[in-house]
């Protein structure tokens, strides 16, 4: 319940931010929300030396459309997320994903740049980065650099950023109209990490498939793209044979760890559920 | 003063009032006083360092570090309480438990060491740096694994002693062998009947989990020589006695509060390493010492329910009249036998488990045995292992219904004990008190459309393509609760009576004081309720305290559903003695005799003549004013309530439920919770802890589990896994009732806070099962979680995948 | 370990204390300031009994440093009243009988309160998804619904007014 001592630092700028990371290395971790780390910290599964908090750092929060993509701030919370006008009109997949994250008063406090760079199969806005085709702006000592999501992901808790970089933003293209999108996650109970969970975007022409793609979460150990299933999808109606496909598709695609949710046979086959049943939402979305 | 009678009587918001409660206003402004909210001077704070294995022997405790962390006081370890012989304690199941592991420890996350220190925060950093050397002995999970010849000894102080608190001790493992009933009787129905069910039921290991954890605040005043613990207790007045015996000090100088609890569940009713620890140091140190647990801790240390294993039979005739019961359980207690049951029962009330039937001939054996985890097993409002037996007989009358292809109410019906067969002896010797099972089935069938509902249920079995599978549970329970007969219920010697003291002061108002202790039943309400009604004193203007040893009478606390039987009678004969005193006064101060007066509502009055009375507030001051000759001034009495017998309450729950044949997860459509629990004082009350019973066995049947791999990690215990349901995921509940009194109780009424628990977890089971029942499918073991059903849909070929 | 100085407003009142750094909210209300009102009933931040209300928001303080609330306009239950009076949510959990041991209340309050300032007509279903971040044991929640409803009916009402 308690954590260890550390000491606290809340710089107000990015470069300052950046710097104290630098200069602490392995000793110091970021303290974004705080939903991850603080929790760790009280049952003293990570005691780190050093806390950078970056909450007072307005520029790494918000939600705007600039240079024809949606940016959002790393350390932009959920429930901003799950209000967000602009959202809801150019990129729905964010509102109606983030309602199945946690709870209300979490949702206050955890960040989408928190969510994704803590590394965690389990959460889940790494596969909806991954749905919307998303980009991670990193910003380090040398600079600023870009990683789509698709390559951000290496292994649970293992990620391309490195300790002494802070991811800024998300960004990606707004989705077109007439784009279909959904994220549908089994779970045991509210708050609990997915079972299983698919995003889906999806593009139809005369009923046929003309874009798709699928996003996994905690099936794997990190999310995953299930771009085999999304290959098969393309130019086909959705009828009950190509949706069999794609559950088998997503069965190969999937790895997930037995656990208290259940075992690798119903992990899977869940996994195929979701897909199916996101996919059927979003074309339901599609006129 | 003349008011119309209906206006006195809602004015005194009396018995079967849903008056609003007089306990709340503290809790809405956050002005509660929970254990963890006492702040004493000069409190120093305890945390545990607990064992990571399940079995093994301690090498080496080293102090060094720990003690050098600044504000650390102390480390004690069992070598430590070892002078006091206060290493190991007596439980009340009639065993030994470690206070502190004396050379081994016997399962994960035991108390090894106790760490004092003056903050919160430097204990908690104290209890990490305590270093413990242990060498791994071979574990034993399974209460099966136990009794093989071959099996580890848990129990080496136990070794010589092969006879138990409850009889001989057939393996090193084993704790007892219980039985009840008549197994010539029951074997013989079992011989040629005609037809014959047999299942295994499986009843998993869960946890009440309150919201509030355990812990006390324990002060030793060394000037005084006084020990005031404050302490999350169920039953304070137990606890002193056995604080008192431990320690030695006086039961007169001991004072044990159970100030406001946060939910108790059976979770709160045993003594814990923790209290020991911090009372033995507060003695030691001479400053109040704080313990207060975590969830993790709680969940994995403290009294857990249930882990019973169980098979049972029923010998039928083919038209389903049932001839014969017998049930073989083996109950996985843990390392020690901690179970708060009436000594002389250590499986509890699990022989009420012939249920609701007229069941001729019946037999049931319970193995205990020990393994590599935590003690417990009674707790989770259980009633003494009732949700178990009433899970048995009831999964086993389903699974006959359902081998003789006949409808679950039909053979409940042709097998209820009839409402002319009461008091009615069951064959293992339980008089049931009074019943009416079949006026309160065919209400809830008539509510729900039973018909019409199975009638849904064909048609959908009859679309293979339908996405759920609809499944329809019933259960027709039978509870026992208010222990008990001190004859046959003591709690470590002290019979499981109930006390009341009652004192009205000059101006009408009233103190009343019990032995039982709320923790969220409403206590401070519906006991005044009972007295406005007995004494005509407004219920506002009765003060109820409980829970202060040093103020209240003698009780043996709040569990198993037993303070409005025992402790809500004691509440009628004490307000009744002082209603006769008040006649005598009333009679004086009319000078008439008693026999000329009636009582109505408020006041006694002169038969016939309606302007000639005197109100409980005339003679409240007359009594210390002026009493008549004869009579002692003041006016106040106190009762100690031995009860006859237990009361029976019992309930009709229906379920209706949709399982998704795609992912296994199961939604409740309906619930119908028909509850009878006799006179209802506050149905508003009553109602709410229905919700709250309900919820909590939905929570049990539906994801429930405390389990462990095969190196005795326990898997599940945090809120993480560890199912409490959010407002999302619990269903709405629909309540009913019908009254059936206990002749025997002064008020008539049986207690119910239980019985929604009791009742509802077959409830789910019942539910499930009758989905796949077209597959042949008898029984499924809980946790229904979507997992384990969709593994079931997938065996039967049914899952949509 | 060196203690740094925070300042905030609680209940409408500035405070200023020297803190740990690791200090948790949930601390520093019950054991600095003596607000006992919000409790600790698990160490996972899943129960919600510590929700407090930091800047218009609802937060599980469990969860939340001491040092993090630098200038912060915090709401516990104990400010819920105002001058003696009850607030909407506290009469509507007694009015409904929405609490029964009283330890997951406070939380549930001030949780319910900032519910109805974001949602002022909630539906139920919209009210179990408000208060999905709060455990309770005793009520079974039905209870607790009512009272938001009730509360939600009287607040509209006073607007009205």
């Amino acid at each position: 319940m308690i954590p260890p001592e550390f000491d606290y630092h809340a710089p107000t700028t990015l470069s300052d931010a950046i710097a104290l990371l630098d200069k602490l290395g392995d000793d110091a971790k970021i303290l974004a929300g705080g939903h991850s780390l603080l929790p760790m910290m009280k049952l003293r599964f990570a005691e780190p030396a050093h806390l950078v908090d970056l909450n007072l750092i307005p520029q790494l929060r918000g939600i705007r459309e600039e240079g024809g993509l949606i940016k959002i701030g790393a350390m932009t919370v959920e429930n901003d997320i799950l209000d967000s006008a602009l959202l809801k009109e150019k990129a729905s997949l964010l509102p109606k994903a983030v309602k199945w994250i946690a709870d209300p008063q979490v949702r206050n406090r955890g960040t989408i740049g928190g969510d994704i760079a803590h590394g965690d199969p389990a959460n889940d806005h790494p596969a909806i980065a991954m749905a919307l085709d998303a980009t991670f702006v990193l910003h380090g000592p040398n600079g600023e650099r870009k990683v789509k999501a698709v390559d951000f992901f290496h292994g649970t808790y293992m990620t391309d950023m490195a300790a002494n970089e802070i991811m800024t933003e998300i960004q990606f293209a707004p989705l077109a109209s007439n784009t279909g999108c959904a994220y549908v996650k089994l779970k045991r109970k509210t708050g609990d990490w997915a079972t299983a969970a698919a995003a889906v975007v999806l593009q139809m022409a005369n009923g046929k498939v003309s874009m798709v793609r699928i996003g996994l979460t905690n099936v794997a150990d990190t999310a995953i793209r299930a771009t085999k299933a999304e290959e098969l999808l393309l130019g086909k109606e959705l009828n009950e044979e190509t949706l069999r496909e794609v559950v088998s598709a997503v069965a190969e695609a999937c790895n997930p760890a037995e656990d208290l949710r259940g075992d690798v046979e119903y992990k899977t086959a869940m996994a195929g559920e979701m897909t199916k049943r996101a996919l059927l939402d979003a074309a339901s979305q599609i006129s | 003063m003349n008011a119309p009678l209906k206006d006195r009587e809602a004015a005194l918001m009396g018995m079967g009032d849903s008056r609003l409660r007089k306990e709340d206003a503290r809790f809405i402004q956050g002005k509660g006083n929970y254990v963890d909210d006492i702040k004493l001077p000069n409190m120093v704070y305890m945390d545990i360092v607990r064992s990571p294995l399940a079995h093994a022997r301690i090498k080496k405790i080293n102090k060094e570090e720990a003690l050098k962390i600044p504000g650390v006081l102390a480390v004690l370890t069992a070598e430590d309480l070892k002078p006091l012989k206060l290493h190991w304690m007596p439980t009340l199941a009639g065993d030994v438990a470690a206070v502190l592991a004396d050379e081994k420890v016997h399962f994960q996350m035991q108390e090894v060491a106790v760490v004092l220190a003056e903050t919160r925060y430097a204990a908690a950093d104290g209890k990490e740096a305590v270093q413990v050397e242990y060498e791994e002995l071979p574990v034993v999970i399974n209460p099966f694994d136990a009794l093989k010849d071959d099996a580890p000894i848990l129990r080496e102080d136990l070794i010589e002693k092969m006879e138990g608190a409850h009889g001989k001790r057939h393996h090193p493992n084993d704790i007892f062998t219980w039985e009840a009933g008549d197994a010539a009787a029951a074997d013989a129905a079992f011989v040629n009947a005609e037809v014959v069910v047999k299942e295994d039921l499986l009843y998993p290991r869960v946890h009440p989990c309150p919201l509030e954890t355990c812990g006390c605040v324990a002060s030793f005043d060394p000037i005084r020589g006084d020990l005031t613990t404050y302490i999350t207790s169920q039953a304070p007045h137990v606890v002193r006695t056995v604080v008192s015996m431990l320690s030695g000090i006086p039961e007169s100088k001991v004072r044990i509060i159970s100030p406001d609890i946060g939910g108790g569940f059976g979770n709160k009713v045993g003594i814990y390493p923790g209290y020991v620890c911090a009372i033995v140091s507060s003695i030691v140190l001479g400053r109040p010492v704080k313990w207060i647990e975590d969830r993790i801790e709680n969940l994995s240390s403290t009294a857990f329910a249930r882990d019973y294993h169980m098979t049972g039979e029923l010998a039928a005739t083919k038209d389903g009249k049932i001839q014969g019961l017998r049930v073989n359980v083996l109950a996985d207690h843990g390392a020690f036998d901690a179970c708060a049951d009436p000594s002389k029962f250590p499986a509890g009330m699990f022989h009420i488990c012939s249920g609701s039937y007229d069941i001729p001939a019946a037999h049931c054996t319970v193995r205990g045995v020990y393994t590599n985890k935590a003690p417990g097993g009674v707790a989770y409002r259980c009633s003494f292992r009732v949700t178990e037996a009433v899970y048995l007989i009831e999964r086993m009358v389903d699974i006959l219904a359902q081998k003789l292809n006949m409808d679950k109410s039909e053979i409940r019906k042709k097998n209820f004990i009839r409402k002319d067969q009461f008091p009615y002896k069951s064959a293992f010797g339980f008089e049931y008190d009074s019943g009416d099972y079949l006026t309160a089935l065919d209400q809830v069938l008539d509510a729900v459309d039973y018909k019409g509902l199975r009638a849904e249920q064909a048609a959908k079995r009859a679309d293979p393509n339908s996405k759920s599978l609809m499944g329809i549970g019933l259960v027709t329970f039978t509870e026992i609760v208010g222990a008990g007969p001190s004859k046959i219920c003591d709690i470590l010697g002290i019979g499981m009576f109930d006390s009341c003291e009652i004192r009205v002061d000059p101006t009408g108002s009233a103190i009343a004081r019990m032995g039982t202790i709320s923790q969220g039943q409403g206590h401070q309400t519906t006991y005044a309720q009972i007295i406005a009604t007995e004494l005509g004193i407004a219920s506002d203007l009765i003060k109820v305290e409980e829970g202060d040893t040093d103020t209240a009478p003698y009780g043996l606390g709040t569990y198993g559903s037993r303070s409005t039987p025992v402790a809500g009678a004691a509440i009628a004969m004490a307000a009744r003695k002082i209603h006769a005193k008040a006649k005598k006064i009333a009679a004086s101060l009319l000078e008439v005799s008693e026999n000329d007066l009636e009582w109505e509502v408020d006041r006694f009055k002169v038969r016939g003549n309606d302007d000639k009375f005197k109100t409980m507030k005339d003679i409240s001051w007359a009594a210390y004013h002026q009493p008549p000759d004869g009579l002692e001034p003041g006016l106040e009495a106190v009762h100690y309530y031995d009860p006859p017998n237990f009361t029976f309450p019992f309930g009709i729950y229906l379920a209706v439920v949709d399982i998704d044949r795609a992912t296994g997860e199961t939604k409740v459509r309906r619930f119908y919770a028909l509850d009878d629990c006799g006179t209802r004082i506050n149905p508003m009350i009553i109602d709410g802890q229905i919700h709250g019973g309900l919820t909590e066995g939905f929570a049990v049947a539906m994801g429930q589990l405390l389990s462990f791999d095969a190196q005795g990690n326990i898997q599940g215990n945090s809120l993480m896994d560890y199912f409490l349901p959010t407002a999302v995921e619990t269903p709405h509940w629909e309540t009913d009732y019908t009254v059936t009194p206990s002749p025997h109780h002064p008020l008539g009424a049986k207690g119910v806070a239980e019985s929604p628990h009791v009742g509802s977890i077959p409830t789910f089971t019942s539910a499930i099962v009758d989905a796949f029942a077209h597959t042949g499918v008898t029984h499924i073991d809980m946790p229904h979680t979507s997992f384990r059903i969709w593994k079931e849909l997938k065996k039967h070929g049914l899952n949509l995948n | 370990m060196s203690k740094k100085l925070v300042s905030m407003t609680i209940n409408g009142k500035k405070v200023e204390e020297a803190v740990e750094p690791r200090t948790l909210l949930i601390h520093f209300l019950r054991e600095n300031l003596n607000l006992t009102g919000a409790h600790i009933g698990c160490e996972t931040s899943h129960c919600g009994a510590c929700t407090v209300d930091i800047d218009g928001k609802s937060v599980k303080s469990c969860t939340h440093l001491a040092v993090q609330c630098e200038g912060a306009d915090i709401l516990t239950v104990e400010g819920l009243a105002k001058n003696g009076v009850l607030s909407a949510v506290q009469e509507g959990f007694h009015q409904e009988h929405g609490l029964q041991c009283g330890f997951c209340t406070p939380g549930m309050l001030v949780r319910s309160y900032r519910l109805l300032q974001e949602n002022p007509n909630p539906t139920e279903a919209e009210i179990r998804a408000g208060i999905s971040g709060n455990l309770c044991r005793c009520t079974g929640y039905q209870n607790i619904v009512k009272a938001v409803q009730y509360a939600a009916k009287k607040l509209q009402e006073t607007a009205q007014a």
